[in-house]
């Protein structure tokens, strides 16, 4: 039998719980529900659609939607073979574990390094000692390194997840490591290595820190190869700048709103990538 | 019967261990070749150093000889991916691949650069016949391997393992994961592809030596005990720890 002192203790701990459970749900909901408001109003089909102009006082966030996407494209090409090709030596190929233990920690003390020393860096070496100047390229390569560490470690991760077992066989059919690696490990962990990429999407879509130093903060409408050598604004870029030097909060909800849904977007994909790999697995 | 595999004062080492010692032996062709003995004896270590699976574990070390046809196979000049397609191997838990039956089976002939879909057909459905399981999967051959039971999933590596017409067909304890059943149809097929294919099966079920091999060797601290007839090794050993062994002394 639960003596009363008991009951008490636990009737308190569940409302404790229960308290803390809901506080967190509510910040969120209130967090979301407190940009939505504010922004989606402000969004319109001109606003998404123009450049900003003095001229005419209209402000539009086209060339900083396209800069956006251009440095999550620049990135991303440079970034997946990059992290996946190191994944898949050090995995697969490296000999010397210690130097490869070495290696992982290293990747993951840079990934907790605070990004705006990343863009420290980027400026120093990229636009200065390259001289790619402030521009997308010079935040895209900074982005690069910066999401490196992610990358190679997911699809470290993932490529262990693929049994010793599949590879054995193949060994045993006479099969080349290489061969090995692109016909069974490869697939078997593919899901893994989508995931990641996606969830670095989401974080070079969030990224402001790193991109104020190397990006710049120009909102001119460019094509993709102009617009990578030219300076520009991405979306958290341009929301700072609208809000902080502009006063325009209207604006920076509005993309505070469309980032938000994007990063739910991102979201929604990687979980439905990994379920729609799970579901062929168990077939 | 000519011998097909020999070695010769065999050595390995995983790091500082010595796990096998000095083993000499020779295996002949077109039989069934048991190893047995208790856990850790090296008997699966040994009869991975016959197509040199142990090459992908980085701490081993090996000297001696083993001998195919006549010719090394740790020699420098030795192709280890063609030893690997003539020395085919069976696992002791089933490990298809998660691809189709059909991709399952034409994986090692793809390997080895057949891409002619006729040619590959054919194969399939020889291995599979082989293998005694083509009735059960025909219809399905475009189905995930991973469905099939346990059984079937080792009749179907044995399958794969005989896509790509290797000569000696190593089985490290195909049976230990499988049910009576299983077992039973295993053993049935193993004494059926021993008129086409030397097999050299570790096991740890000593009636599977005693119903299926022609030979025994029995391993013991990573040394060759005894090896011979298995007839004669489970009736007259002339080795006192042999006997213990079969007798059910120690294990």
């Amino acid at each position: 039998m639960l003596s009363k002192k008991r009951k008490a203790y636990m009737v308190g701990m569940k409302a404790a719980m229960y308290l803390s459970t809901g506080l967190t749900a509510a910040l969120v909901i209130f967090l979301v529900a407190y940009v939505f408001i504010k922004g989606i109003p402000h969004i319109s089909w001109e606003l998404l659609s123009t450049k900003p102009s003095y001229i005419s006082g209209r402000i539009g966030i086209l060339p900083d939607i396209l800069n956006t996407l251009y440095i999550v494209l620049a990135t991303l090409i440079f970034v997946i073979p990059l992290g996946v090709g190191a994944a898949i030596y050090l995995t697969e190929y490296a000999k010397n574990k210690k130097l490869v233990g070495m290696i992982e920690y290293a990747a993951e003390t840079l990934s907790g390094i605070p990004s705006i020393i990343y863009g420290l860096v980027g400026m120093l070496f990229f636009c200065q000692f390259l001289g790619f100047k402030t521009s997308l390229l010079a935040g895209s390569l900074t982005l690069v390194i910066m999401n490196l560490p992610t990358v190679m470690r997911t699809t470290q991760e993932s490529l262990k997840t693929v049994p010793q077992s599949y590879r054995d066989g193949a060994f045993g059919l006479g099969a080349g490591k290489w061969r090995v690696i692109r016909t069974v490990v490869l697939p078997g962990c593919v899901d893994g290595v989508i995931t990641g990429c996606i969830l670095s999407i989401g974080r070079i879509l969030g990224e402001s820190a790193a991109l104020l130093f190397t990006a710049g903060f120009a909102h001119a409408l460019n094509g993709i190869f102009e617009g990578l050598t030219s300076p520009g604004a991405s979306l958290t870029v341009a929301l700072y700048v609208y809000a902080k030097e502009q006063g325009e909060f209207g604006v920076a909800f509005a993309i505070a709103a469309i980032l938000m849904i994007l990063t739910l977007l991102i979201n929604l994909s990687a979980t439905l990538v990994s379920k729609h790999f799970a579901k062929k697995r168990e077939l | 019967m000519s011998d097909i595999m020999t070695a010769k004062n065999l050595n390995l080492w995983y790091g500082e261990t010595h796990a096998l010692k000095n083993v000499n032996i020779t295996i002949p062709e077109k039989s069934i070749t048991a190893f047995i003995g208790p856990s850790g004896c090296g008997k699966s270590t040994f009869l991975k150093t016959l197509n040199r699976m142990n090459d992908l574990i980085p701490s081993v070390k090996i000297t001696g000889e083993v001998c195919y046809n006549g010719q090394n196979i740790y020699d420098n000049s030795v192709d280890v991916n063609e030893l690997r397609r003539e020395i085919g191997m069976v696992f002791q838990k089933p490990n298809p691949f998660p691809m189709s039956i059909y991709d399952n089976i034409a994986y090692g002939p793809r390997t080895h650069g057949i891409k002619s879909k006729v040619k590959l057909d054919e194969i399939v459905e020889q291995s599979l016949r082989d293998a005694a399981i083509w009735d059960e999967v025909k219809d399905r051959l475009k189905k995930n391997a991973l469905g099939m039971s346990g059984g079937q999933q080792q009749r179907l590596c044995i399958a794969r393992a005989l896509a790509v017409k290797p000569k000696i067909l190593l089985m490290d304890e195909p049976t230990s994961a499988l049910d009576p059943i299983s077992t039973s149809r295993i053993e049935e097929l193993a004494i059926e592809l021993k008129k086409c294919y030397t097999i050299v099966i570790v096991t740890h079920n000593m009636q599977q030596a005693v119903r299926i091999s022609d030979n025994t060797a029995f391993f013991l601290l990573g040394e060759l005990i005894e090896y011979g007839e298995t007839e004669k090794l489970f009736s007259q050993p002339t080795d006192k720890r042999t006997e213990d062994y079969i007798t059910g002394r120690f294990g």
